[in-house]
Formats: C-alpha cells, structure tokens, sequence
C-alpha cells in the first residue's frame, strides 16, 4: 500500500503552496495574514497545557501503579478474540468524553508503543477520526437552550464506535 | 463524566499502588507526567502556530467560501428541512467547511449560530428538530483533511514519517462521517415510523 504513504507525504505540501498561491492570486497580504492567524495558534499552544497536565499526570499515575496493565489483562482475551488491540481500549473509552482526555491517551500510547509502531499508528488515527461527542453536544445544544437531545447522543456515540471500528480496520489493512 | 473519570484514575492508581507497592514509581509519575504534558504543548506551539497562520490566509483568500460553495449540493440532500436561502444553511457550510481545514476554533461559533437558526426555523422549542441532530452527527464524526496535533506529537516522538496516518486519518473520519449520517437517517426515519403506529 505504499501509495497511500505517498499522498499521506504529498498532502500537506500541496494545500500549503495551494493556500499562498491562490492567497496571491486573491491580492491577501500573505505575510501579515499569517502572522496574525499564527498568534492565535501560540495562544491554543498555552491554553492546551493545564488540560494535557491535568490528564497526563492521571493516566501516568493509572499506568505507574499497575492498574492500568491489570485491567487491559483482564479485557485481553476477549479482546483478542474479536481482533482489538488491548492497549487501544481505554482511548476508544475516552475518545468521546473528552478531547484533551484523549490527546493524553494519545500522547501516552505513542511514547510507550513509539509512534511507528502499530499501536503508535492506530491512536494517531484514531485521535483524529472523530470529534468529542459530549463537547459537541454540551457546546451546541448548551449555547442555544436544548434541553430535549433526542436521538442526538445515540446518533453520535454510535458514530464513534464506528470510527474506532474503521480506525483498527484501515491501520491493519495499510500497515501490516 | 469527564470529572468522575479524572478521579477515578487517580484513586484506583493510588490504591492500586499501595496494594501493589508500586508507590515509588507512582511519586515519580506525578512528577514526570506533568513534565512531559508541558513539554508537549510547547512542541505544539510550532505546528499549531505555522497551521492557523496559513489557515487564516486560506479564510482571507475565500478558500474556505469556495469550499463552502462545493458542499452545498450534499448539505442540501443532508438538511430537507431547511427552506432555500435561508441563513442557516450558510452556517452549517461554514461549520463544515471550517471543520475540514482543522479550524476547530471557527467552525464552533458557526456551528452556534446555525444551531440559533435551526431552533428559530423550530419554532424556538426546547426540542431538538431532525436537522439539529443531523448537525451534530457531522460535528461529531468531524471530517478532518489534516489532523495538525497528532502530526506534531508524532514529530515529537522522532517518528520515522510523522504524516504517514493523514490518509488513514482521512479514510477513518470519511466512514465514521458517513456512518453517523446514516444512523441519523436511521433514527429519523425510526421516529416517524413511531409517531406514525
């Protein structure tokens, strides 16, 4: 499948001379329009930081104890059965409920497995499948008052669950 | 639920490590944790910063309009409900548009101000209408072209070919959006059946 690595390598570089060509194209001050979309990006940077310490510090404490190995054995054989990579269970867990929740799981993961490995791959992949449905739902239906969701949460976890689904299929198929 | 999950990571590690005796490497952990996320975000700051300043010159350049533009033939089978020209559907096509560029920051607001509409075209009930929730289903199943974090956590961890997961990435989040937009379509139709019998 080296193909897919080839546009995975090729996308990136082609939207950037994509967005400053038609940028000049369209007479935009390219520099300074950069300058002033970068500033917010360092904001982001240092507004991410007491959540990814809040997070880490848990999950480093969870996976320091032992507890987080014993209880990925005792899910393992099931897991195994059904072709789930043990290790990815508590980011598919905490995929949905919160965002930087699971950039921690990531970041975990992909410095103990190493970010090429499978394992690596498949959380990346994951981390970026699907969006974090209980922010989404609290943000958009908060703002506006709805108090009755309907089939809204439904609708959305089970998206999820298709996400990490495709997530394992897709790694497996492009990597191994 | 985020509150209750946070805590329970610590008290069962804490517990755990004292039945354990792992209590050594847990104080180390408390220390090397908070390290490693602030180190984190500093290598972040690089990726995220370059990103949001090329995305804004894509917004300046009316890339994310022309998106926009090129989606409204899908959102209009996506949404029936919603009569032609109304606002609404210009900030559900900016939502999703913005959402595509990785631009979570704008796609949120717009994403309000579509909901405003929805409610409004609702009657303002408290009731989620069945283009709210088709609404929410896109925003949570979200289709990302590049996800920027990952990328940079991948650098970070010297990867051999940090942008190697985009098309997976991209693959993934084009089934789990076509996935949530058909169980949304399973449910809507599951609702009339019902308020039919």
């Amino acid at each position: 499948m080296g193909w897919i690595t080839t546009i995975s390598i090729w996308i990136i570089p082609t939207i950037i001379a994509f967005v400053l060509i038609s940028g000049t194209v369209k007479r935009v001050p390219t520099y300074e329009t950069f300058v002033e979309g970068a500033k917010e990006g360092v904001k982001m940077s240092f507004s991410i930081i007491p959540y990814l310490v809040g997070m880490l510090v848990a999950i480093t404490v969870f996976r320091a104890s032992g507890a987080m190995e014993y209880f990925i054995s005792l899910l393992r054989p099931f897991l195994q059965m059904i072709g789930i990579p043990a290790d990815i269970v508590p980011l598919a867990l905490i995929r949905p409920l919160s965002g930087t929740g699971a950039l921690g799981m990531t970041t975990d993961l992909i410095s103990t497995h190493g970010p090429d490995s499978f394992i690596g791959r498949l959380a990346s992949t994951m981390q970026g499948s699907t969006d974090t449905t209980f922010y989404v739902l609290t943000v958009y239906f908060g703002a506006v008052g709805i108090r009755k969701m309907g089939d809204a949460l439904k609708v959305g976890l089970l998206a999820d669950l298709i996400g990490v689904i495709a997530s394992i299929i897709i790694v497996t198929i492009i990597f191994m | 639920m985020v509150n209750i999950i946070w805590v329970a990571l610590f008290v069962i590690g804490l517990v755990f490590a004292g039945i354990n005796g792992t209590m050594d490497q847990v104080n180390e952990a408390i220390f090397s944790g908070a390290a490693e996320a602030v180190t984190i975000c500093i290598g972040l700051i690089s990726v995220l910063t370059f990103w949001l300043g090329l995305m804004r010159i894509a917004e300046k350049a009316g890339l994310l309009r022309g998106l926009s533009k090129l989606l409204q033939p899908i959102a209009k089978r996506l949404f029936p409900d919603i009569p032609k020209g109304h606002p609404a559907m210009g900030y559900i096509l900016s939502n999703m548009s913005a959402n595509m560029f990785g631009l979570g920051n704008a796609a949120t607001p717009m994403g309000i101000k579509a909901m405003e509409e929805l409610k409004r075209l609702n009657g303002n009930r408290d009731e989620a209408s069945r283009s709210m929730i088709t609404l929410l289903a896109i925003n949570t199943a979200s289709i990302t072209l590049i996800p920027t974090t990952v990328i940079s956590i991948r650098i970070q961890y010297d990867s051999v070919a940090p942008t190697e997961i985009v098309a997976t990435t991209i693959m993934a989040t084009t089934i789990s959006t076509v996935g949530a937009i058909l169980i949304d379509r399973y449910f809507y139709y599951r609702r009339i059946r019902k308020k039919r019998a």
